[in-house]
């Protein structure tokens, strides 16, 4: 008996024991733990979702809708409920292989509850089978999202923008804090510039869940709260007539509102589709777009800078008056060239002009009336003149990455290249070759200026933005008279260089200018090579009283008059359609002016 | 036969029924709380289940009390007989519920024989070893096991039940202990386990279904698969642990309404507890089943013969091993193996048998100062 009370007593004291481990690990899930598990299981209940705000929309000036918030479906997976039997029929009604399946759904550290998206942009049929064998596939789900469709597709797409994933740097950036993962931003033009409105608020739901993520009810809703809609300044039927009359050909075309800024019309050829980018670009499509040799993703208009050729005979004409250095009667022989020590400067017309006036210089663009003019000039008195017009600096459009051009002068010479400035360069710049070279903007905003009376206004994407005034260009209003008879001249009169601008539907006035693209290292190649030249064709309409002004740019275009007139006149006749519909508005108007005091 | 004599009303184990009682109230207020729905809607009647199963058992119980227990040591065999045929019949006229055959029908009754057969096994194992002289030793040993461990728990684990299997060995093993084995056996018996054991480790794993292994396969590293047991051993945890020191009150638990933990009202019920009752709540249950086996194994002590002391000391082991597991596994300490909990657990066989099996416990102890008839 003895034995057994022993015997029994050792098993006392083994129970007590396995009570005490008990107790501790209690003790230590409990108390030392307790309040991580508390929050596991409070986080266990709720699921936040965020109800994607719907995205402002961007309207042309007339109220036209670029964009759309069109929907498309998606196919998501819950695993933990999926029959993992049916991944290979899964594979095949989603046309996806089984191994990208697998991958997207065996994320470590990933709650098999939590639905996991497969496959967007499924098309109707794919719904359509889905939904009818809805049993056969626990655990799938179709979500409907929203994407935004580009309705013009590739026209007006440098400015209109794209969506994209925010990149690694923006989504750490608190500025982005309340974009919801997965979702798209402005990543480009107007859809960048104006993210911040446009995106709206998000809304959120809280909801209680069970631990196979039914819910059980809706804790909290907050209604997402839409972006702002914008109308931007842009006319929509200028693009459509002027991009298809650009074609295939590249180049760019810059029509901005004289009195105001507001660009009217921004493209840049090749252009892309930006809704390409909508759904997520694939890297080989965005391979395809940002190796392309023509660079459809460089925006031109802004981006690019080329010599002005002929146009920045304007600026020649605007200094010499004003400078006093030549009148409206000063005349000068036009033989087809004048010697300069050993080389030879040609005019563009090899038998010469004869004897002709600055009205005549300009609309039959004689180079050699404005080799005199820069001789007497000098080419400090032509930096000075064109940097009041805008030239050399950014116009201070809203869009990035604006280049800046050149507009040469001594000083420069001296501190770029270290040597002196020769006359022949003079001559060169005169003509608007050699180290000039601008932007497509900027010489819309030269020209909204000599539209205007000389007021230098900032380009804005934005109706009634209001104007911004950056300065005034170096031009007495006689002056500008002068300079904008002749370009009336150029399209209007016979022999003029514009003729193939000329409109049944308006007066337009405006300047040819072909860029022959020279490498200008040293003297000795100041020959134009044997390139197709660039051809630029800048104008305003109509002349009387000015309602757009633009520049256009046809890379290897050939002669302005030919390439980049006819162009000018399309996007012209295609904005004037509109805006004179506008004026038969009287509210319309009213409003305009009643910003305009604001 | 049933004589209500007034010693026996003196001598009743009033403590050990209580302790049973209360905790098997606890029980049917934690059933209810953990299958409280989540709204509105109807409130399963798990809860009323097992409150008249509670009813039908403490009858029972006392049936047995008012029995002397000596009586089932005389009818053993064919107990035992009857049992084994039973487990077997499992087999034949079963309907698999959760994957295994464990249930017959009765009429409108189901219910699970190898509960009952549990108590059974005891009473054949206890009586054969009263009856056996002296330590064991090799040939008794080698007897008891192939004639009362071993068809009972093949059957069993072809079921497959591996929790009731288990149990089997669980109270074969200390009684055997405490019969006593000549040192030679016990010295042999550690050898050869030692030995055996990779082998015997390598013929389990090879014998287990695919869900037992996973189970154990979690135990030891429970981030593999949080969907299946691995989740079921975190849930627990957090249930557990969500209780902190006082709990977040009776009805305020979340995890099992809400169906973040699985079995909440058969084997993780302590979890239920726990949540809401948090630590001195669950301190105060384990208190309670303390007493309820350190009484167990007074009653073994005071047994006023062999057969006695080894039925109270086998129901004891049994007790002791449901509540640690369960209990060890609720915390996360011990693998995952489905046995319920004592006096807990939803379940009207479990809670029938274990009653009776109480009301042996008791019938010993109040019968501890009788001669034999």
């Amino acid at each position: 008996m003895k034995s057994e009370s022993k015997k029994i007593l050792i098993i006392s004291y083994i129970v007590i024991a396995a009570f005490l481990l008990l107790t501790m690990r209690l003790w230590q899930l409990q108390v030392l733990q307790g309040s991580k598990y508390r929050k596991l299981s409070e986080a266990n209940r709720f699921r936040i979702m965020t109800i994607p705000a719907p995205r402002g929309i961007l309207f042309d000036r007339n109220g036209i809708p670029l964009v759309k918030n069109s929907s498309y479906y998606c196919a998501s997976i819950i695993y933990g409920e999926f029959d993992k039997g049916k991944v290979d029929l899964l594979s095949k009604v989603l046309n996806m292989p089984v191994e990208e399946i697998l991958e997207k759904t065996n994320k470590k550290g990933m709650s098999p509850f939590v639905p996991t998206r497969l496959k967007q942009g499924l098309s109707f049929s794919e719904v359509a089978y889905i939904e009818s064998r809805r049993s056969d596939f626990p655990g799938l789900i179709i979500e409907v999202e929203v994407s935004r469709e580009y309705t013009y597709g590739n026209i007006g797409s440098h400015l209109i923008g794209y969506l994209g994933k925010p990149n690694l740097s923006q989504s750490k950036d608190p500025a982005f804090g309340d974009v919801p993962p997965d979702a798209f931003i402005g990543q480009w033009g107007a859809e960048m510039l104006f993210d911040k409105s446009l995106r709206g608020t998000p809304g959120e739901r809280v909801i209680e869940v069970d631990s196979l993520g039914r819910e059980i009810r809706m804790l909290i809703e907050k209604q997402p709260i839409k972006g702002k809609d914008i109308e931007l300044s842009i006319d929509i039927d200028l693009h459509k007539e002027a991009e298809k009359a650009f074609g295939e050909r590249a180049g760019a075309l810059v029509a901005i509102k004289p009195d105001t800024g507001e660009i009217l019309g921004m493209i840049s050829k090749p252009s892309f589709d930006p809704n390409l980018f909508t759904k997520g670009i694939s890297y080989d499509e965005w391979i395809a777009l940002s190796r392309n040799k023509n660079k459809p993703l460089l925006n031109r208009t802004l981006q690019s800078q080329y010599p002005p050729g002929s146009t920045f005979k304007i600026i020649m004409a605007i200094a010499g008056l004003e400078e006093g250095v030549i009148t409206p009667e000063t005349k000068v022989d036009c033989k087809g060239g004048i010697n300069y020590g050993k080389w030879h400067f040609g005019c563009w017309r090899k038998n010469g002009h004869g004897v002709v006036s600055l009205h005549r210089a300009l609309v039959e663009s004689c180079d050699v009336y404005f080799y005199e003019v820069g001789k007497r000039l000098g080419i400090d008195k032509i930096y000075d003149y064109a940097s009041t017009f805008g030239f050399g600096k950014e116009t201070g459009c809203e869009l990035v990455n604006e280049r800046r051009g050149i507009i040469p002068n001594t000083k420069w010479k001296q501190e770029k290249r270290r040597q002196p400035w020769y006359l022949g360069e003079t001559f060169n710049t005169a003509i608007g070759q050699g180290y000039v070279a601008v932007t497509p903007i900027q010489m819309a905003v030269m020209m909204g200026a000599v539209a205007n009376g000389g007021h230098i206004y900032r380009p804005t994407l934005i109706k009634d933005a209001g104007p911004v005034l950056l300065g005034k260009a170096k031009a007495r209003p006689e002056t500008l008279e002068i300079v904008k008879r002749a370009l009336y001249g150029v399209v209007n009169e016979p022999g003029g260089t514009g003729w193939a601008a000329k409109s049944q539907l308006t007066i337009i006035g405006g300047k040819t200018g072909t860029a022959q693209v020279i490498a200008m290292r040293d003297g000795s190649k100041y020959l134009p090579e044997r390139f197709r030249d660039h051809a630029w064709f800048i104008a305003f309409a109509p002349v009387e009283k000015p309602e757009i002004a633009l520049a256009v740019f046809v890379e290897h275009g050939g002669h302005g008059g030919g390439a980049a007139a006819p162009i000018a006149k399309k996007a012209i006749e295609g904005y004037l359609k509109n805006s004179t519909l506008n004026q038969a508005c009287p509210g319309d108007k009213a409003r305009v002016q009643g910003k305009k005091q604001n | 036969m049933l004589r209500i004599d007034r010693r026996l009303i003196k001598n009743f184990d009033w403590i050990t029924l209580s302790v049973v009682m209360v905790i098997a109230l606890i029980g049917i207020m934690t059933i209810y709380s953990a299958t409280r729905p989540l709204i509105e809607g109807e409130h399963p009647q798990f809860y009323i289940r097992q409150a008249l199963w509670l009813i039908l058992g403490v009858i029972a119980l006392f049936l047995m009390v008012s029995f002397d227990y000596i009586w089932l040591g005389r009818f053993s065999l064919y107990l035992y007989i009857v049992g084994t045929i039973l487990l077997i019949a499992v087999f034949i006229f079963s309907k698999a519920g959760m994957g295994a055959q464990r249930w017959l029908s009765l009429g409108p009754i189901s219910f699970q024989p190898s509960e009952f057969f549990k108590l059974i096994y005891i009473i054949m194992l206890s009586q054969h070893l009263s009856i056996t002289k002296g330590p064991i030793n090799t040939i008794s040993l080698f007897r008891v096991f192939f004639l009362i461990v071993f068809l009972p728990f093949i059957l069993l684990l072809k079921q497959p039940n591996l929790g009731t299997a288990l149990i089997i060995l669980a109270i074969f093993v200390p009684l055997m202990l405490a019969k006593g084995l000549h040192k030679k056996i016990a010295i042999l018996f550690v050898i050869i386990g030692l030995i055996s054991l990779p082998f015997l480790g390598n013929i389990l794993w090879e014998g287990l279904r695919d869900y037992q292994k996973s189970r154990l396969i979690v135990f030891l590293e429970p981030g593999v698969d949080p969907t299946g047991i691995g989740y079921h051993i975190s849930q627990s945890k957090i249930t557990v642990g969500s209780g902190k020191f006082l709990g977040k009150g009776y009805l305020r638990g979340t995890q099992g309404p809400f169906r973040f933990l699985p079995e909440k009202h058969t084997d993780f019920i302590f979890a239920v507890f726990a949540e809401e009752w948090g630590f001195l709540g669950s301190l105060l249950l384990l208190f309670l089943y303390l007493v309820l086996i350190r009484r167990g194994l007074d009653t073994a002590k005071n047994a006023r013969d062999d057969f006695g002391r080894f039925l109270a000391l086998g129901i004891t082991f049994m007790f002791s091993t449901y509540f640690f597991v369960n209990v060890g596994m609720t915390l996360g300490i011990m693998p995952v193996v489905g046995i319920p909990l004592p006096f807990m657990s939803y379940g009207g066989t479990a809670l029938l048998s274990n009653l009776l099996a109480v009301g042996l416990l008791i019938s010993i102890r109040t019968r501890r100062f009788e001669l034999f008839h």
